[in-house]
Order: C-alpha cells, then sequence, then structure tokens
C-alpha cells in the first residue's frame, strides 16, 4: 500500500506541471492562437519563481511572480501575433528561444543554491481517511490548483457565454468579428491566461518538483505540454487524463532505472519524447475525432477590415 | 491610442530588403538598454560583441568556422520553411548526421582511403535526411503535427548519440572519457587554410547557398515550393501534391543538417563524442529567417548570428557579461526580424481609441 500510494504521488508530481501549462495552452488554442512558446514562458516562469521565493523567502510570492512573469512575457508574443500579425509558428519559437536565454541570465546567481519548497497542505479530517485521504488532500497546493483548474476551465469553455464568445472567434475570426465581438481582444487576454499557466507549471518545477534552479531545466515539458492539447483534442478533461498518462510514463521510466533494468538510461529518458511521437500518430490518424475538435482558425493571423 | 495594420496593396520591395536591416537596429538597441541595465557600458559592450572579432585573424577565422554548420543548415530550412513545413528539429538531424557519417570510421579505423571522406559525407546526409523523413513521413500519411515530431526527435537523437559514445562506440583506450576513437587521416575533411579551424565545409555551405537559390528562384521545383507554401489549394489545382513536397523539403533540409553534422564531426573533432549537440540546429532557424528564407541571405545572417557568439564569448572574458546574454541577442534579433516583417506586407498606423475618431478615419 506503501508505495502504491508513492507511486500514485509522484505520478501526480510529474504530471503537474504539464497539466498548468497545457490547460493554459489549451485556452489559447481555443481562440485560435497557436503559441509555441510554452517552454520559454515555462522556463521564465520556473527562475521567477525560484528567485523571488529565495529573496522573500515566501513560497507563494514566488508563485504569484512566476504567474505574472508567465503572462508579462507572454504579452511579446502577443504584441506580435495579434497587433502586428507575424507568423504565429515562428513567433512562438522565438518566445522560446528568447525565454531560454533570458532565464538563463536571471538565474545565473541561484545556480546550486537551495530553494524555498512551497509545501504541501494537508485538509484535516480528509486527509486521515485511509488509502484516499492522503492521495486526494494532502496534495501540493498547485495540484490543487490544476484540479481547480481544469474544472474552471471546462466550466468557462462550454458553460459560460464568455467561454462560447471565445471559442467562436477560434473557430471563426471572420464571423466572430462581423458579429462585433472584439476578436484581438480576447486573443490577448487568452494568451495572457496561457502565459501565467505556464508560468505556474513552471513555478511548481523550481518550487516542488526539484526545487532548485538549473538552466534548462523544463527540458522540454513545454513542448509535451503542447503536444497533450492536441492528444486532448482541445478538451480540458482529457488534458488532465493525458497529464496524467505522461507522468505515469515518466514514472515508469525513473522505476525501472532504479530497478536496474538492463536498458541504457539514455533509452529511459527517451521514454516520453517517444511516447508523445506515437500518440500524436494514433491521435492524428483518427480524422473524425481531430476534425471535429480542432479551432478552424488556430494559427491563422487575423487582421480587421477597416 | 493604439496601432492598426492596413494591408498594402503589394507588397514593398524597398522595404523587404530594408526589413532586416531595421531589424538588427532595433536589436542593437535593445541589446545596449540590456547592457546598460547589466551595468555595463553598452558602446564597449556592442563594440566587443560586433566588431573587435572582425579585427583580429584568429576571431575572424572563429566566425567562419560558427557560421559554416549554421548556413548549411539554415540555407536547407529554407526549402521547409518556403513549403510551409515547420521542421524545427534540425538540431536532431544534425547529431544522426554526424552519427551515420561517422559509422565507417569507427567500425573499420584500419580503412584508409581517398574515398573515405565521400563516403563519409553522403552518409552523414543520408543519416539526416532519414531522419527528418520520419516527421515528414508521419505528417504525410496521418497529418501527425510535424513541429512537434521533429522537436521530440532532437531529445531522442540526443540520448542516442549521447549512449553511443558512452557504450558500444566508446573508445576503450579513451582514459574513460566518452567518445569514438580518433578518425584516420583520410576521413578528415581538410582545413580551408593551414592553421584555421574553419574547414571545407564552408566552401560547402557556399556551393549549398548557390545551388538552392538556383533550385528556388530558376526551377520548376521552386515555383512548386513557393505555391505550395502560400497557398495548399492553389497548389492542388496546379496538380503540386501537398503530400510529397513535405517529404520531399523534410529529407532535403535533414540532409543539409546531416551535411552540417557530419562536416562539425570530421572537420572540427575529428571523433564523435558527447559534444556535438550545440544548439546550432535551433540558431539556424533565425538565420533562416533573417536570411528572409533566401539562401544566399542565410551565408550573410550565418556570419552576423556567428560573429555575435563570437563577440559573446570575448564580451565575458573581457567585460565579465555573460555568455548567456547572446542567447537573448540572438532571440531579440527573431522578434525583430518578424516584426519588421510585417512591415513589407502592412502600413502600420497610430489611431486614436474613440470611436469617432476610427469612424473618421474610414
Amino acid at each position: 500500500m506503501e508505495t502504491t500510494a508513492y507511486i500514485i504521488l509522484s505520478v501526480c508530481a510529474a504530471a503537474t506541471p504539464l497539466l498548468l501549462a497545457a490547460l493554459g495552452e489549451l485556452v489559447v488554442e481555443r481562440s485560435g492562437v497557436l503559441n509555441l512558446g510554452v517552454e520559454g514562458m515555462m522556463i521564465v516562469g520556473a527562475v521567477v519563481a525560484f528567485g523571488t521565493a529565495q529573496v522573500t523567502g515566501n513560497a507563494y510570492l514566488g508563485l504569484l511572480a512566476a504567474v505574472f512573469a508567465g503572462a508579462a512575457f507572454s504579452l511579446l508574443f502577443a504584441f506580435l501575433t495579434l497587433t502586428l500579425a507575424t507568423n504565429q509558428v515562428a513567433t512562438g519559437l522565438a518566445l522560446t528561444i528568447l525565454g531560454l536565454g533570458v532565464s538563463g541570465i536571471i538565474g545565473e546567481d541561484f545556480v546550486g543554491q537551495p530553494g524555498v519548497k512551497l509545501t504541501s497542505i494537508s485538509i484535516p479530517y480528509l486527509s486521515e481517511i485511509p488509502m484516499v485521504g492522503p492521495l486526494l488532500f494532502a496534495q501540493n497546493p498547485l495540484v490543487y490548483l490544476s484540479w481547480a483548474l481544469v474544472a474552471g476551465v471546462a466550466w468557462f469553455l462550454f458553460r459560460s457565454r464568455a467561454g462560447l464568445t471565445l471559442r467562436s472567434v477560434g473557430d471563426n475570426h471572420v464571423s466572430a468579428h462581423v458579429l462585433g465581438i472584439p476578436v484581438i481582444r480576447v486573443r490577448y487576454l487568452a494568451v495572457l491566461f496561457g502565459g501565467g499557466c505556464a508560468g505556474a507549471g513552471g513555478a511548481y518545477l523550481s518550487l516542488v518538483y526539484v526545487s532548485q534552479w538549473t538552466e534548462g531545466m523544463t527540458a522540454g515539458r513545454g513542448w509535451i505540454a503542447l503536444a497533450l492539447v492536441v492528444f486532448a483534442s482541445w478538451r480540458p478533461l482529457r488534458v488532465l487524463a493525458g497529464a496524467y498518462l505522461f507522468g505515469a510514463v515518466t514514472i515508469a521510466q525513473f522505476h525501472a532505472q532504479a530497478l536496474g533494468i538492463p536498458i541504457p538510461a539514455q533509452f529511459l529518458t527517451s521514454l516520453p519524447y517517444i511516447a508523445t511521437i506515437v500518440v500524436l500518430v494514433l491521435i492524428a490518424s483518427n480524422r473524425r475525432l481531430t476534425m471535429v475538435n480542432t479551432p478552424a482558425s488556430l494559427g491563422k493571423p487575423f487582421v480587421p477590415d477597416r | 491610442m493604439r496601432l492598426e495594420l492596413h494591408k498594402r496593396p503589394v507588397a514593398s520591395t524597398a522595404l523587404s530588403y530594408l526589413a532586416p536591416v531595421i531589424a538588427l537596429t532595433l536589436t542593437l538597441v535593445a541589446g545596449a538598454i540590456m547592457f546598460a541595465l547589466m551595468g555595463k557600458s553598452p558602446i564597449a559592450a556592442l563594440y566587443t560583441y560586433f566588431i573587435e572579432p572582425l579585427l583580429d585573424p584568429w576571431s575572424r577565422d572563429q566566425v567562419f568556422f560558427k557560421a559554416t554548420p549554421l548556413a548549411i543548415i539554415a540555407i536547407g530550412l529554407c526549402v521547409c520553411f518556403r513549403s510551409g513545413n515547420w521542421n524545427i528539429g534540425a538540431e536532431g538531424q544534425y547529431l544522426i548526421g554526424g552519427l551515420v557519417g561517422a559509422t565507417v570510421p569507427v567500425l573499420f579505423p584500419a580503412f584508409s582511403s581517398p574515398l573515405l571522406l565521400p563516403i563519409m559525407i553522403v552518409m552523414g546526409m543520408i543519416g539526416g535526411g532519414l531522419y527528418a523523413f520520419i516527421p515528414g513521413f508521419l505528417k504525410a500519411r496521418f497529418g501527425t503535427n510535424e513541429i512537434l515530431t521533429s522537436l521530440m526527435l532532437v531529445y531522442v537523437a540526443q540520448q542516442f548519440v549521447d549512449w553511443m559514445v558512452r557504450g558500444p562506440w566508446r573508445d576503450p583506450q579513451g582514459m574513460g572519457f566518452p567518445g569514438t576513437k580518433q578518425f584516420d587521416d583520410s576521413g578528415i575533411l581538410p582545413n580551408l587554410v593551414g592553421t584555421w579551424d574553419t574547414h571545407w565545409g564552408a566552401v560547402f555551405a557556399i556551393i549549398a547557398a548557390v545551388a538552392f537559390w538556383f533550385m528556388l528562384s530558376r526551377t520548376l521545383k521552386g515555383f512548386e515550393i513557393a505555391v505550395l507554401g502560400q497557398s495548399p489549394r492553389a497548389g492542388r489545382f496546379a496538380g503540386f501534391s501537398a503530400r510529397q513536397m513535405t517529404i520531399f523539403a523534410f529529407v532535403v533540409s535533414g540532409a543539409m543538417a546531416g551535411l552540417a553534422g557530419i562536416s562539425e564531426v570530421s572537420g572540427s573533432v575529428e571523433k564523435l563524442d558527447d559534444k556535438l549537440s550545440l544548439g546550432y540546429g535551433f540558431t539556424a532557424i533565425i538565420v533562416a529567417f533573417l536570411g528572409r528564407l533566401n539562401p544566399i541571405g542565410c551565408i550573410f545572417a550565418a556570419l552576423l548570428l556567428a560573429l555575435s557568439s563570437i563577440g559573446g564569448e570575448s564580451a565575458q572574458i573581457m567585460l565579465g557579461i555573460s555568455d548567456r546574454a547572446t542567447r537573448v541577442f540572438q532571440g531579440m534579433l527573431l522578434f525583430f526580424v518578424l516584426a519588421s516583417d510585417t512591415l513589407i506586407h502592412y502600413r502600420i498606423r497610430l489611431v486614436g481609441r474613440t470611436p469617432a475618431a476610427r469612424e473618421g478615419a474610414v
């Protein structure tokens, strides 16, 4: 029982940064914008969270700063792609490259220093329930936040008027514009939300997952989050399932290494990346699923007629 | 106040040449601000970055040396990006090119022949091309997102090369350091000039630039690439196959990345080790855009980015500026390049916020 609980907790830990970043990107893509800068926004979030927490000694301030930093960083992308109508793929790549560089400079003095850990919160009584208690009610605040976000995003997109507006912008920006919806403003807000979520995902890495700063510590998680959105065919609950599936693959790889299974470590490290490719192929071959859910204006620049 | 874009009736030719210059100027201004914020003299920093490496023969050689793989990879990427295919995994194709190209000298260390080098180069290109075939094929056959698959394959390639040079291919006499045995002399790409680091890869880059420029601007294939890139629908009416183009573009750009990889392995390190992945494949994306997806432009763009890395190294030594500032520089450059491209197709107007003023403008 102890080991099972431990494994489930570690899957949670591996899944949470992916879940946070992917949920943000899901909202961005539902509004018709493809932001490939997730990796860059995540790493900026990670370094800002670490630095703020270390300077102030308060991990929650670190988290808050990371959310703001991620959102502020995404504003660069928003200005270029939305106001200047640049190519979204190239601009997203630029954001990632810039983020990796900027985080390296900011984090130069943090390398090798002990961080401030964002500790778990046990909810009184509930966390004492045998079996499920420790798993559901003694988690890290960011894990609770990620679960709340799944519900929140699902409700927003499919049950609220604002969510309907956002989806209409993503499906046909010309019609939305004709109906008087401020397409560009909706997209700005979506991109900012995605930036904040990616920042929180990065904060999880540097405040909880390893609680230290190493350059390039996101190690492609931003890209896996992007793949998760496709995997989930733009549905929040499927993002949840996908993130935990990938968390499980990551943990399986760690355990296989620890057990001394005679497979070279490099192959096990490659596993999540190969799994991503396999999953993308499986999803893409199901045309009906992808065609129905893909936002029709995804990645297309919009310039209002004047 | 806000910005509004107004489409130009025709794209501005003058601005299409000016745009990279504007981008560069803006990057220098932003860079100067960054250095000032870091508490360094902006003038001294920019001088060290962009002027000083040009004054000293050793640094000049280093600029050519660094520009070589960047240019070769970026030239291949031009074909891909122009045709609307997003290969961002050139770093992986570069690594696999280096690995496959090294097969013969590693497995048959006694084989010494003038044929060795050509064999290595061809195998390197095949290796890179085949590795790029994977995301190309997956996109053409299943409609898989090529951005994500090509990028994931970079991580896989890094791990695979790391395993090879630490495991099966490690030189037993290498004092435990990861890396293969030194190649036979006949498997080493010669330097351009005696003691230079710059090797014959630089010549490959120039030949490739001319050949690719010719293909893109003077042949039917180049026309097909342009049509499919701008409008896949129009391309279909012209009888062009977008699927075949995807595979073609990926294989060609992968082969070029592979050529860059084997050129570095045989011309610079002279064996395969664990330090081959230096991010050239990602920097080359910036090079391709700065060169406006024109192979000749890529040569100049590669020289400029190489200059900034060499300048960055000396700025670290002389001014104590982190070499990470170079990557920030390069990221900013790409941003400004993309932003300046907007000027080619649109007029940008600053307008007042009130609806009345907007109606007046119409």
